[in-house]
Parts: structure tokens; sequence; C-alpha cells
């Protein structure tokens, strides 16, 4: 694991003529900001700007590297993520956005050339530590991807298949329980309540995304990814989902990794910016979108890259 | 002129036809700069002259080579006195035979008169007329059709359908031999059993319980008449193929599981080509080590456990068919194991479940289809399997389910009845296809059904 930065590392704020965003923060820390830097900002001393830290971290990211072999992908990124918090991950394809995800919970690690360095802790305990059991983690950070992939089982199946392992029901009517309060909140049992034997794999695309939604806070994660989980919905299903992510996130952190802006700022309460793998600038969704810091942050939602 | 010189020349025009085809193309239309007002690009242009320079001067010198050596004879023979025409027809092909060693300076049989000699100068003579006469039909048909090609080409005319067509053809012409050669096999096979079943009854076959094909060859020598009851063959076979089948698809199947989820890139990198060398070898060495090292030990431990054993037994070729069988099951399940969406494996993971249980709740349900096709296709490999059982399992046809006795298989019996001094219509020999036919039904459907559950399972996620 790499060393730590310490708080006191950040430089004091800039005598920018911009307003620094209002996230709530402690006096210590203050914002790294000049005049909105360039493109032109380098690998080296690279410095998000805007708040990486929030107030009730829970989820916390701190100087993470991620090397698929020799492509450096992720480049030393500090995130925290608040408790009960929704925080939207932007940037252009490829950028590292789903590599990054994928870090929180350990998804890289079944990636044979994938190497993650730093330090993510999760409620203090850190994620990567020998001591700690994978398998364990992703029950308390559960994701759901940008394809939706159920299994190919039955409905109920499929949402019972966490409860299942990790031994979640003492009997079958608690399972049912779960299982119907799952697609409850998911907001798919109006939809297929007559039909949970049939497989999941015969819905449809928003539904199979509902379904695997379901099938995640059936094992009651504190912490959910979500990896642009709208990006194969049609409209109406994305407004379910994202009614879904508002009542989710008086529960869970939510991180949800979009291309839609609207959608970031719909749902999100913090947005992050991704470019090359550098984490550009993170504050608060309104300002990110009203007037961001980082000129590259600036140049991609107004559509200028990406 | 020889064939291969006339082939090389006729490439060389096929090239040179191409070069010609593009360039009048392009000098219609004026032009590199101005291809589009061509329907095709100018390639294809030349493709086509190319192809009609090509392929009917191909056609011609096939058919020659073919026909030639039929022609030569019918005309030598026409040049023979009528004594030697009116010879059988055994004899006169002998004559022929004679000429033409004579004419190619072999050794014949006899003395060298002065007819024959006279024979083989008119033989040499032919051939050398009908070369000279191919290499110039050749070369005037190829010279000809390119013409015409050449001169077909227009801005106008769609040179690239008319490409496409003729590989259509070409492509359809080369699949039809391979599905008239196996016509021809189920037929040629099929007429000798139904010649069997002329002798024998097919119920006698099929559920006759003795067998022993000796028959007399002789009308006055002594011997049985032979009893064709082909149900102790089929037992054992399904004896030999259970005991492979049951060694291998556990093994197998867990190799699979092994190098495509658990193990390192290193282990694998090792461990697939070695496989690969399993599925290699020839399965005459197979027979060798069940009937030297496997049988004997089966043998020796049996006693040791007080089991009469017999030093043919069906155990021992079982369990090395069996290891002969173990890449074909690996692959074929690795791939079923492989074509598992990753998607799927990390919406296990995803949840929180070990490796263990992805692989049993989420990995194994979904390929389990594609893994029972790829056990049926062993299965039928096994059953076809001829080498190892000649070798290791004996010839005594007895009907028993006891894996430590010999048993015989329809492949080793087809082997058996085929060697050996027979007259080709005996019932024995012709028995042998009347098994062949039982086998080709039985691995047919197999295969079918193999293949059909493979490929339904496939699209579940294409
Ligand atoms: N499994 C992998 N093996 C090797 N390189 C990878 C792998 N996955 C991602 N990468 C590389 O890591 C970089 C970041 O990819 P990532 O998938 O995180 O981008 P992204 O921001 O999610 O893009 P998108 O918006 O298109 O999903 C890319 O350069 C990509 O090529
Ligand atoms: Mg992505």
């Amino acid at each position: 694991m790499s060393e730590r930065s310490a708080i006191d590392d950040q430089p004091a704020q800039g005598a920018s003529g911009i307003t620094p965003p209002a996230p709530v923060q402690e006096s210590a820390l203050v914002n790294a900001i000049a005049d909105k830097p360039d493109s032109s900002a380098t690998d080296g001393e690279f410095k998000t700007v805007g708040e990486y830290r929030c107030q009730n971290p829970y989820l916390v990211a701190e100087n993470v590297d991620v090397h698929y072999g020799s492509n450096h992908a992720i480049k030393n990124v500090s995130l925290e993520i608040g408790k009960k918090e929704v925080i939207a991950l932007i940037g252009p394809s490829g950028c590292g956005k789903s590599t990054f995800l994928r870090c929180l919970n350990r998804m890289n690690d079944s990636i044979e050339s994938a190497v993650v360095s730093g330090d993510i802790r999760l409620d203090g305990e850190d994620i990567y530590s020998k001591s700690l059991d994978p398998v364990v983690l992703r029950a308390r950070v559960g994701i759901v991807f940008q394809k939706p992939n159920p299994f190919p089982k039955s409905i109920y199946d499929n949402v019972a298949y966490g409860p299942r392992i990790h031994g979640l029901a003492a009997d079958r009517a608690e399972l049912d329980e779960i299982v119907h309060s799952s697609l409850e909140r998911a907001g798919l049992l109006e939809e297929v309540k007559d039909r949970l034997d049939d497989p999941g794999t015969g819905l449809s695309g928003g539904q199979q995304q509902r379904l695997c939604i379901a099938r995640t806070i059936a094992i009651n994660p504190e912490v959910i990814l979500m990896d642009e989980p709208c990006s194969a919905l049609d409209p109406i299903a994305t407004a379910k989902v994202e009614d879904l992510m508002d009542q989710l996130a008086q529960e869970y952190s939510i991180v949800i990794v979009t291309h839609s802006m609207q959608q970031a700022a719909r749902v999100s309460r913090r947005v992050a910016y991704f470019h090359l793998g550098h984490l550009i600038e993170v504050n608060d969704t309104d300002t990110v979108f009203t007037n961001p810091e980082h000129k590259l942050t600036e140049d991609y939602i107004t559509g200028r890259i990406g | 002129m020889q064939n291969t010189s006339l082939l090389i020349i006729l490439i060389g025009m096929t090239a040179f036809a191409y070069f010609a085809g593009r360039s009048r193309s392009l000098a219609i239309v004026g032009g590199p700069a101005r291809t589009t007002r061509l329907h095709s690009l100018p390639g294809y242009y030349g493709y086509f002259t190319a192809i009609w320079c090509l392929l009917p001067a191909l056609g011609l010198l096939l058919a020659w080579i073919l026909l030639e050596p039929r022609v030569i004879a019918a005309l030598t023979v026409q040049g023979l006195s009528d004594t030697q025409r009116s010879m059988s027809a055994g004899e006169l092909n002998l004559l022929l035979n004679n000429i033409q060693n004579l004419a190619l300076g072999d050794a014949i049989s006899g003395t060298a008169d002065e007819s024959l000699q006279a024979a083989a100068d008119r033989f040499t003579q032919l051939t050398k007329q009908s070369r000279q006469l191919l290499a110039v039909l050749v070369f005037g048909l190829s010279g000809l059709a390119a013409f015409f090609a050449w001169r077909r080409i227009h801005p106008d005319f769609r040179a690239r359908n008319s490409v496409e067509n003729i590989t259509r053809l070409l492509l359809l012409a080369a699949s039809t031999i391979a599905i008239f050669t196996t016509v021809g096999i189920v037929l040629s096979v099929l007429f000798e059993a139904l010649r069997f079943f002329q002798k024998v009854p097919a119920t006698e076959f099929l559920f006759g319980l003795n067998w022993s094909p000796q028959t007399a060859i002789r009308a006055d020598q002594v011997g049985s008449s032979g009893s064709f009851g082909a149900v102790p063959l089929f037992t054992g076979t399904l004896l030999i193929t259970a005991v492979a089948m049951v060694f291998a698809t556990p093994v197998g199947l867990l190799t699979a599981i092994y190098l495509s989820e658990y193990a390192s890139k290193t282990v694998r990198s090792v461990a697939k080509p070695l496989l690969e060398i399993l599925a290699g070898i020839p399965t005459v060495v197979y027979g060798f080590f069940a009937a030297l090292t496997v049988a004997p030990w089966i043998r020796n431990t049996g006693e040791a456990a007080g089991l009469s054993v017999s030093s043919e037994s069906a155990l021992a070729a079982g369990l090395v068919m069996g290891i002969m069988i173990i890449p074909l099951v690996s692959s074929l399940s690795d791939d079923a194991i492989n074509a598992v969406p990753t998607a799927m494996r990390d919406g296990a993971l995803g949840l929180g479940s070990t490796r263990s249980e992805t692989m049993r709740k989420v990995i194994l349900p979904a390929a389990l289809p594609g893994i029972v096709g790829g056990i049926l296709l062993a299965v039928s490999r096994a059953i076809g399997e001829t080498m190892i059982v000649v070798m290791a399992a004996g010839l005594a046809a007895n009907l028993t389910a006891n894996p430590f006795e010999a048993v015989t298989t329809v492949t080793v019996q087809i082997v058996t009845l085929l060697v050996g001094d027979q007259e080709f219509d005996s019932a024995k020999t012709l028995a042998a296809f009347a098994l062949g036919l039982m086998l080709f039904v039985v691995t047919l459907l197999l295969n079918v059904l193999g293949l059909y559950v493979v490929r339904k399972y496939r699209e579940q996620y294409d």
C-alpha cells in the first residue's frame, strides 16, 4: 500500500475569482484551486480540485492506483463516499470510472492483469487487507452492472440467490418475504408477481435491470455500486430506476457511474469527474454543473469532450 | 507437355488476365480517379476475367486427365490384331499393361515380340498426340474465354455480382464433395447390410444372445454354421463405454472446472497443451498401455483382493479409453464453461458468492447443456473406438455385466470379421457391414443429439 497523503498536504486555497463550492467542510480542509487549470494538467503532481472529502465518510479511497499490465488506468485517486450519500462518477469513455468502481468491492480481483494499490477503507477497515474476505466485502458493497445480467434461473431464484448463499432467511416464509420486499422496492413486483417462476432472462431489458437491482438489495448491502445502470433502458424504465435510487439513498450509500449529466444532476448530491485515469474534480452536483472549477470538467459538461 | 508445366503456364495466364481485366475497367472509365463510374471495384473486373481464364481451362484439363488413359487404351486396342482383340477382358488387360510398361521402359512379363513393340510405339505416339492436343485446347480455351470475359467489361457490367456468384458455386461444389462421400459410404454399408439380412434374419441379429460367426469356408468342411446374435456385442460395447465414461466424465469435467476457473495463467498454459498431447496420442499406443500395463495391474490387484479377473478385462479397456477421452470431455466442457458470459460470473461474485458457489450455482447450471452435449459426443467417440478394445478387451463375446470379465465390442468384431480368408459374400463377412450399420446409426444419433444440445445452448447467450 502506498503512503497516504496527509491532510495538511493540501495547498491552501488560491486567490481565485471563483467562489469555491459550498459543500460542508471542516475548516482545516480547503480546496486546491487556482485559476481553472487547463487541459495540459500533467500526470506528475496532479491534484484533484474541489473537495474529495466529505462530512461523514463511510467508504474511503486514498491514493488508489490501478494498472492493467502496463496500462495505468487509475492514477492516484482519492475519494470519500459518505454515509447515505449518492455520488455520481462521470467522465469520457475509457477514463476509468468502471475500473474505480470495481476497486471498491474488489471485483477487480477476478481480472488477472489488474493490480490495485492504495488504501480503500470501508467503515475504517482496509478492504484490501489479508484478513478481510472479499466475499464478505461484496455482500456489504453490492454492485449492479451496466448490462443487466440476470442468472438463467427463475425470477424468484434470482432474487433469492443472495439471501440463500448468505443464509439470510431462516425458512421459506422469510425468504418469500425478502424476495417480495426486494422486488417491491425495485419497483418490479407489480409486473412480475404472477410469474415469479418464469426465467429472469425472459424479462425485458429494463425489467431485467430492476431484477438485478432487486437481487442486490436483497442481501442488504451497506453501499451499492451502480455502473451505468440505465444505459440499456428507455426513459420510463430509467425514471423508475432513478426513483428507486432516491429511495435507496435513505438507507444506503450509492455510487453511480453515468454518461448522462441529467441523470447525475437528478440523482446525486456530489459528482466526481474522471479524465484519463485522473480524478479531476469532485464537487457538489450544483457546482459541477453550474460552475465547474476545472477547465476539463467544464469542457466535458458543456459537451466539448467525451 | 507435362501437367505441371501446363498448370504453371495457366496460372501465369490467369494472373495476366487479372491485370488485363482490371486495367481495361480503368481504361474504360478513363483512369483510376474515376472508378466511381464503375459498377464494381476495378479488382472485381480483374477477378472476373481471371476466373474465366482459369476455370474452363482447368475443367478441361481435369476431364482430360481423367478420360485420357481410357481413350488411349481403347485406341491402342483398336490397333491390335483380331486374335488379340478377341481375348478375355482379363487377358486383354494384362496385354495392355505389358504394352504400357514396354512403352514406359518398365519390366514386362513375357517377351517383347514385334507386335507388342508396334503396339507400344503406337501407345507412345498416341500419348504424345494427346498431350499436344491438350496443350493447344487448354491454352486456346483459356485465352478465348478470357478474351470474351475481357470484352464484356463495361462500366455497367456487374462484375462483383458475377464473381460472388461464381465463388458461391465453387464453395457449394466443395461442400457437396463431402456430402456425396458420406452418402456413398452410407449407401454402400446399407446395401451390404441388407444382403446380410437376407441371409440372417434381422430379429436374430438384433435380439440373438449368441455370437459365434464362424462359418465353414468350403462345403465339405466341418464347422459351425455360425450364429449371429449381436446382443453380447452391444452389451460389451455398452459396458466398456460405461466404464470409460464413469471414469472420464468426472475427471474431465473437474479438469475443465479447474483449468477455466481456478488455475493461474501459468498452470493453464502448461496443462492445456499437455491435455492436447493426451488427445494426440495414437490409439494404438493407448492399446499397448492398456494391454501391457493396466490389464496386468488390474488382474494382479484383483487377485490380491481375492477376485477373479481375466487378463483381458472390460475394466482395463474401459479405463484406458476413459483416459483417452478425458481431453475431449474437458475441452468441450471448458468451451461450455467459457461460453457462460463473464457478466454472469461477475453477477454472482458481486453478490458475495465464493468461487465454488459461483461455479456450482451459476456457471455449471448455465453450462450444463453444453457439457451434456460434449459428453454425448464423447460417448459416441467411445463407442466407435476400436484399437484399445482390440488390444485390451479380447475377443470373447461374453454376455456379462461384470467389468472384470473379457468382453468384446462391435468395432472389434468388425475387425476380426474382415481379416483373414473369407468369401466376400459369406454371412460372416457381411455381418461386419450389419454391425457397421448399427454402429453408424447409433453414433450418428448421439452426434446429432450432442450437437443439437450444444448448439441450442450456444444460442442462449448470443
Ligand atoms: N479488463 C481489463 N483489462 C485491461 N484493461 C482494461 C480492462 N478494463 C478496462 N481496461 C482499461 O482501463 C481503462 C479504463 O477503463 P474503464 O472500463 O474503467 O473505463 P470507463 O470509464 O468505465 O469507460 P466507459 O464509460 O466506456 O465504460 C481503459 O483504458 C481500458 O482499456
Ligand atoms: Mg464503464
